[in-house]
């Protein structure tokens, strides 16, 4: 069942080794992450799925370097990741657009914090990814103005604006409707085909991971461990909606509630 | 402009009402003075450059403290925000001493710096700084942490962080802080000026005093008059710009 299969040698970009990670909350310590170990192809597309609590927005976290492992390392090309960088930029849910800039101001935000580039580039740049993502037209918008799927194209030209290598995404689209997030499931991919980049995409949703990943990492919870890896070759775009996708998300959702019952028992 | 002309026939009609009633003589003059008494009251202050110049006495004092008020008390606010220990003891004490009428210093003030600018400038100060102080605060603390960790990850450290993201990110409870500041330092100027002759200037509180002490009511009115044009103005021109960005740009004005 296991998928690990060998896959094409591209270096690999992230390391993730023996990785543990636990928060002290009211209630007492919580381990978020046992022992996680997972290695990452330079553009390479994996989902990280699981119920809540399976530490997968941690593994998130720590790749971004927002927080630090407690034993274990991460590295990003070969280098320790030990604090947030502009070559891994994330993606939350909210999309943490800020409401005192508009469309065009937050996606140069970052540009700006890029050393070495003229005004002109900067201007340059945020036009072609706002381009890329369909809002080009709506540069001077507020961003209260915008839908949720508009604010998450916004998001994601903002996250790939400063040319990262990996992109982060935590649940970016699991706020929007059914439709919206259809449509952005193909907007990612073209995407992503056009400029490849690493993507981890955390998700509870089976069928999401399914139809975005090359790869579907099982998280189970309690504490969160990593289970199992699945490797998704089907031809792209795929359609969410397509029986290929179906196919293998019952699969997956089978190992899925495998692992929680075989969870609960040992509880 | 519809709505300018609105608020202009509302006042209107209420001077005109005012007119009428002192016409038919429902009140001694000396008691409510009409507003034609109180308009030449105002003409001749003017042309003889009385009220201009207690204008700007009083404008001076106001302006000067109340920024010095923003410059110590946004600093102080923000570290308030960011330390712990900070909160605990000048955050207690700001919250305190914002509860405290201004005027209250004015005993003290007079007694440190005497009948002097300085002493009219330290009450302003006190009325202002500690609604700065709590306002930042309060703004920093409302910052949504998703916005900071955002841009974390796009590269933005520490000072960077504190001015182009905490800061503009506050900046709603900033001005409301800001504009309440500004009410408490311009009562508490007034109370001050009413209550003590400052012998470096005679300020419009001064001259409200000496409308009092001669008994000459379209003098208190004319003055009084002159307060809430003043504060109308201000309010105006300092605060409603601000205002309406934020509430365009943060679409906070779609409530209603």
């Amino acid at each position: 069942m296991t998928t690990t299969a060998p896959f094409a040698p591209a270096p690999s970009k992230l390391a993730i080794d023996r990785v543990s990670k636990s928060f002290t909350t009211s209630r007492g310590s919580v381990l978020a992450l046992q022992e996680a170990s997972l290695t990452v192809a330079e553009g390479e597309f994996v989902c990280l799925l699981g119920p809540s609590g399976c530490g997968k927005s941690t593994l998130l976290n720590l790749v971004a370097g927002l927080e630090l492992p407690d034993t274990g390392s991460v590295t990003a090309d070969g280098k320790i990741v030990r604090e947030p960088g502009r070559e891994r930029m994330m993606m939350f849910q909210e999309s943490a657009l800020f409401p005192w800039l508009d469309v065009l101001g937050n996606v140069l935000f970052p540009l700006k914090l890029k050393s070495g580039l003229s005004a002109k580039e900067r201007n340059d740049t945020a036009h072609y990814y706002l381009k890329l993502v369909g809002l080009e037209k709506f540069m001077d918008a507020n961003i209260h103005e915008l839908s949720g799927g508009m604010k998450q194209r916004v998001a994601l030209a903002r996250a790939l604006a400063p040319n990262p290598r990996v992109l982060l995404m935590d649940e970016p689209f699991a706020a929007l409707d059914a439709m919206t997030r259809e449509q952005l499931y193909g907007d990612l991919q073209r995407i992503w085909t056009q400029r490849h980049v690493t993507i981890l995409f955390v998700t509870h949703n089976v069928r999401e991971a399914v139809s975005l990943g090359d790869r579907v990492v099982l998280f189970s919870p309690h504490p969160g461990r990593i289970r199992e890896e699945f490797r998704i070759e089907l031809p792209r775009p795929r359609d969410i909606n397509s029986v290929e996708v179906a196919a293998h998300a019952t699969r997956i959702t089978r190992a899925l509630k495998g692992h929680l019952q075989e969870g609960a028992t040992a509880e | 402009m519809k709505r300018f002309l609105t608020a202009m026939i509302f006042f209107a009609l209420l001077v005109g009402v005012w007119q009428w009633a002192c016409w038919r003589g429902f009140w001694s003059p000396v008691l409510v003075p009409s507003p034609a008494r109180v308009a030449e009251y105002l003409w001749e202050a003017a042309l003889s450059g009385d009220l201009g110049r207690a204008v700007l006495v009083t404008l001076k004092r106001l302006l000067a403290g109340y920024f010095i008020g923003i410059f110590v008390g946004l600093p102080v606010g923000l570290l308030i925000a960011r330390f712990r220990f900070l909160r605990d003891t000048i955050g207690m004490l700001a919250l305190g001493l914002q509860g405290l009428p201004s005027v209250c210093w004015v005993p003290l003030a007079l007694l440190w710096f005497g009948q002097t600018e300085s002493a009219m400038l330290f009450v302003v100060v006190m009325g202002t700084v500690w609604s700065v102080v709590l306002a930042a605060e309060t703004g920093v603390r409302n910052v949504n942490p998703i916005y900071v960790r955002a841009a974390r990850t796009m590269g933005s450290r520490w000072m960077h962080i504190w001015i182009r993201v905490i800061l503009p990110a506050s900046l709603p409870f900033i001005v409301s802080g800001m504009k309440q500041g500004w009410a408490f330092a311009w009562r508490s100027l007034m109370a001050a000026e009413i209550f003590v002759t400052i012998l470096t200037g005679a300020g419009l509180g001064y001259m409200l005093h000496l409308g009092r002490e001669l008994l000459a009511m379209e003098q208190v009115i004319g003055i009084m008059f002159m307060l809430v044009l003043i504060g109308l103005l201000a309010d105006k021109l300092m605060f409603s710009p601000w205002e309406k960005w934020l509430h365009h740009r943060w679409g906070t004005d779609r409530a209603t």
